[in-house]
């Protein structure tokens, strides 16, 4: 008994949050990985882009709301989600015809561009803090927990409750939704093959006639939908704030990083990678000895490996060591 | 001279429009925006020598600025006895756990070949060093944070002068930058960019929640000054003289005795504020200029040229037998120990350390803004961009307030929109930062003063 209450607290604590959490990193670091593989270049104006579209999400979530519009048991923002997703990409293809266009038409070096990217971080930034201020929002509405630690328990009859959190849930189901088709997109049909094939090589895609504007343009369409559908899973499981979306960018490079930046399927896996590793040195484990060891043995601290302030330095630990020891990424990106 | 014309132009008009602010506003804004602009200056020297010079992207600024702030606490504050007494020996036998850890890990590094048992044995090592340094210093730590938390529960500094700290915070930030550069110099230039960002976080997130060092986000107020204080100035007779001397046009207007004194007592107050700041601006304008010098001979020398040549062909250079690895990494810690000179400096201007008040915008981008804007490679360019960047990043509010009251003309004073964009006012600054990089980089991407070399 003891041990299944063991497992339920790690379940609680370390698997369901985590799984959330590495699902919004996982589409994040999608992002930032396609734009680096197709367009180029490190796009610091991730985090603020990802609350650029969460703030259209919460804006429409608003509207809905104001004209008795609902989904009953699930969040409004759903239904939101596509409209903001349209002006996100509309967003983006303004920027990218206004900004990013000359550079690299101009093939100027990456790091230009990537300081573009911060003055577009900076000018995204003031408008998301223009529009809707630089406060503490929280848009979730409908059913908040799909089982409840009290029903749980009273189910089971353990000591332990496992609270899962409908967003939770939803984050994990609209990821795996939105990835398997993504990568559906990328690998079977012909715009997805075309991208890659520039991906790889820029020079021999052209030669074979694919059309760059294209690519670039669905780049930035795909780009819109995942920081769009991304920042607002994040809000709808925690709360939307720039600041904190703007801090997010950090564990989301790392994801792309560590997953072998240009490699979808490498970013999607180093959210978890990310996610899971956070989470795990940064859990309090007292509770769970608790129940796995003897009373004799029982720890008097909190075995803690890492405070949770140190968030951060997980992801640039892991950061360093595969950049180290393996510096295309755990699955072959591209060579660093 | 001529060839020179158009720095001197745009100083000029940077100059005027600090004078204008100072007869507009007050002089005390003006020389508070004059003094930061200084300390930005600062910063964007040392990334300029990193940028401009060699080519390095460098994220982490923020984290150097907050290790010279941190020199300025340990050295300024008076040491806490108690909390020494409490808790020293254990952070010390810490401390030389630490460096034994370090001096065994580059034991095993030198003496076995690379291999993979090499690594594990490297990690075997780092982590029980860092179980037993827990162990070591867990109740070292409780008990140091213990000691009168409300004042202090820190080990405090070394009650030196604050001066010291200037100096302290260039070597701490520059040890900094040696690790890093150990560490991340090796990745192309925007990778470099994400690791020395997330580092930069890392440090914040230490300065932060070590309360025994740092006293955390609890913040150290009331370090000590290297200028007057206010409140002596105020009754002291040279002053109070000199002020009356300075003013006398104004105070022989006034007849009755009484309220002259009164209108003389305001001119003393007023005038204290702005003494004081004064002397600051004279220190950290010798700081400026002593540091202009260097980096001027430095870019002239033959080090600042074989610095280009790695910059614009990094294999040719290494092909000439020049020893890039060693040159980045050099000039990553010089860079990194001019901007901790400017964080040590922004502490001692600000006479205290809130660690809460790192954020990246304010103290990495925007300083980065600075040398795009200013001219990156052009050191009187770099000095330029902290002098324009920081007066738009100050000034932006009342522009933007104007800006809203003209276009919002039309509309009610009550009109949701208005009072919405009223109470915006502060993120414009955002906005023009963002459009004038933006504009600068496709305008004029050598910034407003570009490089310019010339053999001499």
């Amino acid at each position: 008994m003891d041990f299944l209450n063991a497992i339920i607290l790690l379940f609680n604590y370390i698997f369901v949050p985590a799984l959330a959490y590495g699902s919004q990193l996982a589409l994040g670091a999608i992002f930032v990985t396609l734009i680096y593989g197709i367009l180029r270049f490190a796009n610091f104006a991730t985090g603020d882009m990802m609350s650029f579209g969460t703030m259209f999400t919460i804006l429409f979530t608003w509207y809905f709301q104001s004209v008795g519009i609902s989904l009953g048991v699930l969040p409004t923002a759903l239904l939101a989600i596509p409209f903001a997703v349209i002006f996100m990409v509309g967003y983006m293809l303004l920027i990218d015809k206004f900004v990013f266009k000359y550079y690299r038409v101009n093939k100027s070096p990456p790091v230009q561009l990537a300081m573009v990217s911060i003055g577009v971080m900076f000018v995204t930034q003031a408008v998301v803090r223009i529009i809707i201020g630089p406060s503490d929002r929280r848009f979730f509405d409908g059913e908040k927990f799909l089982i409840r630690a009290g029903e749980f328990k009273d189910m089971t009859g353990l000591n332990e409750g496992l609270a899962i959190k409908s967003t939770q849930v939803i984050t994990i189901l609209v990821t795996v939704i939105l990835v398997s088709t993504l990568f559906w997109f990328l690998n079977k049909t012909k715009t997805g093959k075309s991208m890659r094939a520039y991906s790889d090589n820029e020079d021999l895609a052209l030669l074979s006639g694919i059309d760059p504007k294209k690519i670039v343009m669905i780049t930035w369409i795909i780009a819109g939908i995942l920081a769009t559908i991304g920042g607002a899973l994040y809000g709808l499981d925690k709360s939307f704030k720039p600041f904190t979306y703007f801090n997010n960018m950090l564990p989301i490079f790392a994801a792309a990083i560590v997953g072998g930046i240009g490699n979808p399927f490498g970013a999607f896996l180093g959210g978890y990678v990310i996610a899971f590793s956070e989470i795990l040195l940064t859990y309090a484990y007292k509770k769970f000895f608790m129940y796995v060891l003897p009373e004799s043995m029982e720890p008097d601290g909190l075995v803690q490996l890492l405070s949770t302030d140190y968030k951060f330095a997980v992801s640039f630990s892991i950061l360093v060591i595969v950049l180290l020891y393996r510096p295309s990424g755990i699955f072959k990106g591209k060579v660093l | 001279m001529r060839k020179n014309l158009n720095v001197i132009a745009a100083y000029s008009i940077m100059m005027g429009l600090i004078i204008l602010v100072g007869i507009f506003q007050s002089w005390n804004i003006a020389l508070s925006i004059f003094n930061l602009c200084l300390i930005s200056a600062v910063m964007t020297m040392g990334a300029n020598i990193q940028w401009g010079y060699a080519g390095l992207i460098n994220f982490g600024i923020m984290g150097y600025t907050a290790l010279g702030g941190l020199a300025a606490v340990l050295i300024s504050v008076n040491p806490v006895q108690e909390a020494w007494s409490a808790g020293g020996l254990n952070i010390l036998f810490s401390l030389f756990l630490i460096i034994g850890m370090v001096l065994a890990v580059r034991y095993v590094l030198k003496k076995y070949d690379k291999s993979k048992t090499r690594t594990y044995i490297i990690a075997a090592i780092i982590i029980l060093g860092i179980i037993i340094i827990r162990f070591v210093s867990e109740p070292g730590i409780e008990a140091i944070e213990e000691v009168n938390p409300a004042k202090t529960g820190f080990l405090g500094g070394f009650g030196l002068p604050i001066i010291f700290s200037w100096i302290v915070g260039a070597l701490f930030a520059g040890g900094l930058a040696f690790v890093i550069g150990k560490v991340a110099l090796g990745l192309r230039a925007d990778y470099l960019a994400i690791a020395t960002l997330l580092i930069s976080e890392i440090v914040i997130a230490i300065i932060k929640h070590e309360d025994w060092l740092t006293r955390g986000v609890k913040n150290v107020i009331g370090l000590k000054r290297p200028a007057p204080y206010e409140v002596n100035l105020q009754q002291t007779d040279w002053f109070i003289n000199l002020v009356e001397k300075f003013n006398s046009g104004k105070l022989s207007l006034i007849s009755d005795f009484a309220e002259r004194q009164a209108a003389l007592n305001q001119f003393v107050i007023e005038g204290s504020s702005v003494f004081v700041k004064l002397c600051y601006s004279g220190l950290f304008l010798i700081v400026v200029i002593i540091l202009l010098i260097l980096t001027q001979k430095a870019l002239y020398s033959p080090w600042g040229r074989m610095m280009r040549a790695i910059r614009d062909n990094e294999e040719a250079a290494n092909a000439m037998g020049k020893n890039v690895v060693k040159q980045h990494l050099l000039i990553f810690v010089l860079g990194s120990a001019i901007v901790g000179i400017a964080g040590a400096m922004l502490v001692t201007q600000d006479g205290l350390f809130t660690p809460g008040s790192y954020r990246p915008m304010r103290y990495t981008f925007l300083i980065w803004v600075m040398v795009i804007v200013g001219g990156s490679g052009n050191n009187f360019g770099a000095i330029l961009g902290g002098f324009v960047v920081w007066f738009l990043w100050i000034e932006s509010a009342p522009i933007g307030l104007y800006l809203v009251n003209l276009t919002t003309a039309g509309l009610d004073d009550t009109h949701f929109l208005k009072v919405h964009l009223i109470e915006s006012v502060p993120y414009f600054r955002f906005l023009m930062m963002g459009a004038g990089l933006l504009l600068i980089m496709r305008y004029r991407p050598k910034g407003i003063l570009p490089e310019k070399i010339e053999i001499k």
